[in-house]
């Protein structure tokens, strides 16, 4: 018998539980051998309320060893999930970005999502005099939170998605019963493009043309994005999407948007940015949108309705 | 007193649904719904964004189909800025997008579906699931894996991810293909190829034939379709072309995708987040009424395989000839999306190399001149769901002002609670219901692939 796991999925995409199977050939040996998988809506048929759907109100997940959850906590489901999660699992782990800091769903945080989610209902291809559905479909929370802003959780993976080897590393670490070993750095200190120093950019680009550089030349050999000028979230966003040497945009030859949200658990991606712009002598009111900036992290409070935070913005 | 059951979560599907099934006094079902739980607000949280950096934010509206989500947003904004993509660029796109089709149907197929045929759908739960199948057919399972794996690998090696892309940008792709990269895809996509020959095999022998009297009548439904196909020959196309909408006797029109609204509309029922689109064009309204459904029509694979005229590659082409053949042009059960999923499967792989084979593949204009403004555009793909589209309006800074979008699983929401509520009656009779019982109704939602 493997150890007991248990696998959730809140306001999320599945891009975490494919990035769990893109661990690849090794997943079979950790599923047949080392696993017992006793929950997990996305690969088995374990059901919240009896199997045939008539035992109980309150839905019941087995006990584990080990539970993963991904997504935000978005709707009142979301949160009985977790807390039923944090209740029957002994070690809780937040996996992907959405599950650490909110990730894209969390963007909602930055207006007003009562009249959005209305709005959604009221579209161009809507039936005229719809209205956001409320019979027997979970009320929406006023904001998507994190994992941490609800319940304890034990590890926190984050990644859009996160990286399938620090997943396979935290399960064998689990099952080793030691610490699992992660990347503590930025995605710039990770980096292997070529820094000449500061030059003469004071502006930021929009990313609407493709960067410099030679195809048939390895990254190493293409000069740091900004330096080139375009707007590149890798001094403040945690590193860990490097699989083949660079991080993972930099490999396709694009700037990096922050997917891993803050290097310090409790960072602001968007002021530290702007600090590090302006300590470059860039003007940071050159990038347009600058909220943007907080498009993996806006849970925390860290984005608000843009009313409350112009002020403080500006 | 009646009771409703509630099959919650709804499992080894892609998203958060619930099925309640109520039943009376006597234990006969007296209605069955299939809801969507989740809401998250994409259209409404891309508003004020540059338009050029959505490609990289609508990608997470699903994981499993990043790419569709991609290339369908690209090709809005491309729309918008009014730029044309790079013949190079445009390719790559497309190769991307048929490319991250190939594991999408592996992984339906054989790590969500399957169970149900290779334990059987009485199977207990526990064991009813992909490592069921790893322990009941562990050859079979280790070359499924790997072969999954070498698609998804394939393509987080040449464009950086394959899960949550950044590659392909407004106006082209952010960078050219090498000729040693094309050749390294070109020999993976021939071993998936073969690969993909072997399952289509496999499946018509151990779960076709061996099922056949389960197909003709699990979750069987009589409705219209709605696909994409070539402008010129009416040829099977999931990255671009025409869209098809056809009626249940088999009779279509076609339209260009920015006349979307012109021809589909969304339902909104309080039971569910998902909204339910239907053929607004043929003025009957919206009904889910099992023997007189109006407005119905599917997507996804059985649609697009009913929609198109002949697939353009030899091998998918032969397979559908025999399709037609056994169940006709529409075909309507609701099983047999598993079946059109294979043929896609083969397509896939055939355009695949197609598109690698051809010469302009490892150009190096690869992006278009771009210049961000006002404008709207309709980006539309066929999504493994169904056809999948994105329409943005931007401001003069080349910001979105609003968004629209409609996603392909979204297309058979209406579908699939006409084909639960069929399944539903036919099986629970006189209260007599179990595990068994209610997985073979999911087994009816699981066609969707939702």
């Amino acid at each position: 018998m493997g150890v007991t796991t248990a696998l959730e999925w809140l306001s999320s995409c599945s891009g975490c539980e494919i990035a769990i199977l893109n661990i690849g050939e090794d997943l079979v040996e950790l599923l047949t051998d080392h696993l017992d998988i006793v929950h997990a809506p996305v690969i088995m048929d374990h059901k919240y309320f009896g199997q045939c759907g008539d035992e109980g109100s309150h839905l019941e997940i087995p006990e584990a060893v080990v539970g993963l959850v991904s997504g935000g906590v978005a709707n009142e489901e979301h949160l009985e999930v977790l807390e039923e999660m944090r209740k029957k699992c002994k070690v809780l782990i937040a996996l992907g970005s959405c599950a650490t800091q909110g990730g894209i769903p969390a963007l909602m945080n930055g207006q007003n999502s009562a009249a959005s989610f209305e709005a959604i209902y009221q579209s161009s291809s809507t039936d005229k005099g719809a209205e956001l559905p409320n019979q027997g479909v979970p009320k929406l929370l006023e904001r998507t939170y994190a994992l941490d802003e609800k319940v304890k959780i034990d590890l926190m993976l984050p990644g859009c998605p996160p990286n399938p080897a620090h997943i396979a590393e935290v399960i064998t670490a689990l099952l080793e019963d030691r610490e699992p070993e992660l990347p503590t750095k930025s995605v710039c200190d990770t980096c292997p493009t070529k820094r000449e120093g500061k030059g003469m950019v004071n502006t930021v680009k929009r990313y609407t043309e493709n960067v410099e550089f030679d195809p048939e030349k390895p990254i190493s050999e293409m000069r740091c994005l900004l330096e080139q000028g375009y707007l590149c979230m890798g001094p403040v966003t945690a590193a860990g999407c490097a699989k083949r040497g660079a991080p993972s945009c930099i490999d396709a030859r694009v700037p990096c948007r922050g997917c891993f949200g803050s290097v310090m658990p409790k960072g602001n991606q968007m002021l530290d940015m702007m600090n590090a712009l302006a300590s470059n002598g860039i003007d940071f009111k050159s990038v347009v949108d600058r909220r943007s900036m907080l498009r993996f992290s806006g849970a925390h409070g860290n984005l608000r309705p843009k009313r409350s935070t112009a002020a403080k913005e500006e | 007193m009646g009771k409703v059951l509630q099959i919650q979560p709804v499992t080894r599907i892609e998203g958060h649904a619930r099925i309640s099934v109520h039943l009376n006094d006597e234990g006969n079902v007296e209605d069955a719904y299939m809801s969507l739980m989740s809401l998250r607000g994409f259209e409404k949280f891309i508003e004020g964004r540059p338009a050029e950096e959505v490609p990289r934010i609508v990608n997470r509206i699903c994981g499993i189909c990043p790419w569709m989500h991609h290339t369908a947003s690209n090709k809005a904004v491309d729309g918008c800025f009014g730029v044309t993509p790079t013949p190079t660029g445009h390719k790559l796109r497309e190769l991307l997008q048929v490319m991250a089709h190939i594991n999408d149907k592996i992984l339906h197929f054989f790590f969500l579906a399957a169970p149900d045929f290779v334990l059987g759908p009485d199977a207990d739960y526990s064991v009813r699931n992909v490592i069921g199948v790893v322990k009941a057919a562990p050859e079979l399972a280790t070359q499924v894996v790997k072969m999954r794996q070498l698609g998804q690998m394939m393509i987080d090696r040449f464009a950086g991810k394959a899960i949550h892309p950044i590659a392909a940008v407004v106006g082209g792709f952010s960078k050219p293909m090498l000729e040693p990269e094309r050749r390294e895809l070109l020999k993976d996509t021939r071993t998936l190829l073969d690969f993909s020959e072997y399952a289509l095999d496999f499946a018509k022998e151990y779960v076709f034939n061996k099922y056949m009297d389960v197909i003709g009548e699990l979750g069987v439904i009589n409705t219209g379709f709605l696909g994409t196909v070539d402008r010129e020959d009416g040829s099977f196309r999931i990255y671009d072309g025409t869209q098809r909408l056809m009626r249940a006797d088999g009779s279509y029109v076609d339209f260009k995708g920015e006349d979307y609204l012109d021809y589909l509309g969304e339902h909104v029922e309080p039971w569910g987040y998902g909204k339910m689109p239907y053929a607004k064009s043929w003025d009957e309204g919206f009904s889910l009424d099992l023997d007189a459904p109006k407005g119905i029509y599917r997507a996804n694979t059985l649609a697009r395989l009913n929609v198109c005229n002949q697939m353009s590659t030899p091998k998918a082409q032969a397979a559908l000839e025999e399709f037609r053949e056994a169940f006709g042009r529409p075909a309507q059960a609701t099983l047999l999306y598993h079946y059109a999923r294979l043929i896609e499967l083969v397509y896939a792989c055939e355009r695949t190399i197609e598109l690698l084979e051809w010469d302009g593949i490892t150009g190096t204009d690869v992006r278009a001149k771009v210049t961000p403004g006002a404008g709207r555009g309709v980006g539309v793909v066929e999504a493994p769901r169904g056809t999948l589209i994105h329409d943005y309006t931007t401001d003069a800074d080349g910001c979105i002002e609003s968004a629209n979008l409609i996603v392909g699983t979204t297309h058979n929401i209406g579908p699939m609670n006409m084909s639960v509520k069929q399944a539903a009656t036919s099986l629970i009779k006189d209260g007599a219901y179990d595990q068994g019982i209610l997985n073979k109704v999911e087994m009816a939602v699981r066609a969707y692939d939702p």
